[in-house]
């Protein structure tokens, strides 16, 4: 039997006084694709931060890769792509090349120069996300979605075993989010990287998702896609706390 | 001139220790600026102002500080300024710039009281606060040396880390990259840099040239190499310009290298607005 990627065993967190998490349990399984959604202020970015080791859970147990988070030393088998790189320094001196080999960094080790290997490494994450034209440019020189190509190449640099992602998209204008997003498909059926993916748009991403849970302060739901596709949008929205209408069902219905 | 350097040893001194600075200040430089901590050179270069005018007072003192070179508690007090802006940042987590202007006014502070106590070491004092040509000596080089050893080991083994810490924080943290030790050393580092250019650049001005030559480099660099080599090159110019200017009208190179500096940033704004004015009239050119 393999190990869980990401096993989480009640989780609970608060900021002083406020819930943000309660008794969070889930499970992310080798090569799954989680679309985690949830409304605003549901605890989407506080989870993810607890995962990536940023914050400690105020109860419950956290491990990856079967190791406790606390024990856990292979920080390179995540690739994590935040919501922020968006606002990253523009007027900073560093190339796309030299953004994604600072991926590597960890997995190269301390003291340690790169080597030809890694460039290699860098040069095929920039191939991944089509951004292999871009390598010697200035990273300020780039657009929005193109930035944020660079960053998930610089997560996949290390060639990592789970990506992480918070809101990847925004900022990125609508046209290249759908290619953003078969992108990530592509990453997790050819390339075998589980995936789990923080987002507000739940109806595109849910379409590439193996899995989905919905978070709003707990799990209210968690399972395969399919599953979540036979949910009411009633259900859904009194897990939001405001009505969410999904375009699939939409459909269904114009169908029916 | 060439002849004066060969024969003259404090001339030799200050040039050798004058090239070596303009290696390791503007490269270290590169970071502090990227890394928005430019102020914190210039908190530290004044706690090294009390720490020599400390030194300065206790030779007329105790008779074991007349023989200890004034630099070397000059070089303490900023390693231990760095550790305390640390401590304060530490404090106040939500106001970290305020650590800087803390740190900054006890240096002055210290140094000021220290000043008013002695009596008569001016000339002595103003070769620290704006450089000298002629005090530097062969102690002070030997000291310049092994600070710039320490400095580029430490870029050269901790580079990647450096990087991803000034490029992006919690793209660190996420990594698990421990940026703790790493900026513990990188202010002692700091502080370090200070003492070895405050003899030639002085306290007020050393900053100054860990910042001006990264100001220019990173408006013409695309990349971060790039950035590194062109700051090293400005700050070469600008120290070899400027000690043979300070040579030759017997003034304190402080000023002259640090307006040498200006003068190179000035000249690379100005051309980066001709190139400017260049792309958009060809841009506007393609149209028509």
């Amino acid at each position: 039997m393999s190990t869980n990627i990401i096993q989480l065993d009640d989780v609970s967190f608060s900021y002083e006084q406020s819930i943000a998490l309660d008794h969070i349990s889930l499970q992310v399984g080798d090569g799954e694709f989680w679309a985690l959604i949830g409304p605003n202020g549901s605890g989407k970015s506080t989870l993810i931060n607890i995962i990536l080791g940023l914050l400690r859970p105020s109860s419950g147990s956290v491990k990856l890769f079967g190791a406790d988070i606390d024990s856990f030393r292979h920080r390179e088998r995540i690739g994590y792509v935040s919501q922020k790189s968006n606002s990253f320094n523009s007027g900073f001196p560093a190339t796309v090349l030299e953004v994604v080999r600072s991926g590597l960094a960890r997995k190269v080790g301390l003291f340690k120069s790169f080597s030809k290997k890694d460039e290699h490494r860098t040069v095929e994450a920039l191939r991944i996300v089509g951004m292999a034209d871009f390598a010697k440019r200035n990273m300020g020189e780039l657009s929005g979605g193109q930035q944020q190509r660079v960053f998930i190449a610089r997560a996949l640099a290390g060639e990592p075993d789970l990506l992480i992602m918070d809101e990847p998209t925004v900022g990125i204008d609508q046209q290249n989010v759908a290619s953003f997003y078969s992108m990530l498909n592509k990453l997790n059926r050819e390339h075998g990287i589980a995936i789990l993916l923080v987002t507000h748009e739940i109806d595109l991403v849910t379409d590439l998702a193996t899995h989905v849970a919905c978070l709003n302060r707990t799990i209210h739901f968690h399972g395969r896609q399919s599953e979540y596709k036979k949910m009411e949008d009633d259900d859904i929205s009194r897990w939001y706390g405001h009505p969410v209408r999904r375009v699939h069902q939409h459909k269904d219905e114009v169908e029916r | 001139m060439i002849t004066d350097i060969l024969s003259y040893e404090f001339l030799q001194n200050a040039f050798l220790s004058g090239l070596i600075i303009g290696v390791i200040a503007p490269l270290l430089g590169l970071f502090i600026v990227v890394r928005r901590l430019s102020l914190i050179a210039d908190a530290l270069s004044h706690v090294a102002l009390a720490g020599i005018a400390g030194s300065l007072y206790l030779s007329q003192q105790v008779l074991f500080f007349a023989a200890l070179n004034p630099v070397y508690l000059g070089i303490a007090s900023a390693v231990g300024g760095s550790l305390l802006i640390e401590k304060l940042r530490g404090a106040y987590r939500h106001y970290e710039e305020l650590a800087i202007p803390v740190i900054l006014s006890a240096g002055i502070g210290l140094g000021a009281i220290f000043i008013s106590l002695s009596k008569g070491f001016g000339s002595d004092l103003i070769g620290y606060l704006f450089g000298s040509v002629s005090a530097v000596s062969r102690q002070d080089l030997l000291v310049v040396i092994v600070i710039a050893i320490i400095v580029i080991v430490y870029i050269r083994f901790l580079y990647k880390e450096l990087f991803v810490l000034s490029f992006d924080a919690e793209y660190a943290k996420v990594s698990g990259i421990n940026p703790r030790y790493i900026q513990m050393v990188f202010m002692i580092i700091t502080a370090l840099v200070i003492g070895a250019s405050m003899r030639i650049v002085g306290i007020l001005l050393v900053s100054s040239l860990m910042t001006i030559p990264v100001a220019a480099a990173i408006q013409l660099a695309k990349s971060f190499k790039g950035a590194m080599i062109y700051s090293i090159v400005f700050g070469e110019l600008a120290v070899i310009i400027g000690l043979i200017t300070a040579y030759h009208l017997d003034i304190a190179p402080g000023g002259t290298i640090v307006i040498t500096s200006i003068l190179i940033l000035l000249v690379v704004l100005g051309w980066k607005k001709v190139q400017g004015g260049r792309n958009v009239r060809a841009a506007k050119g393609e149209l028509v």
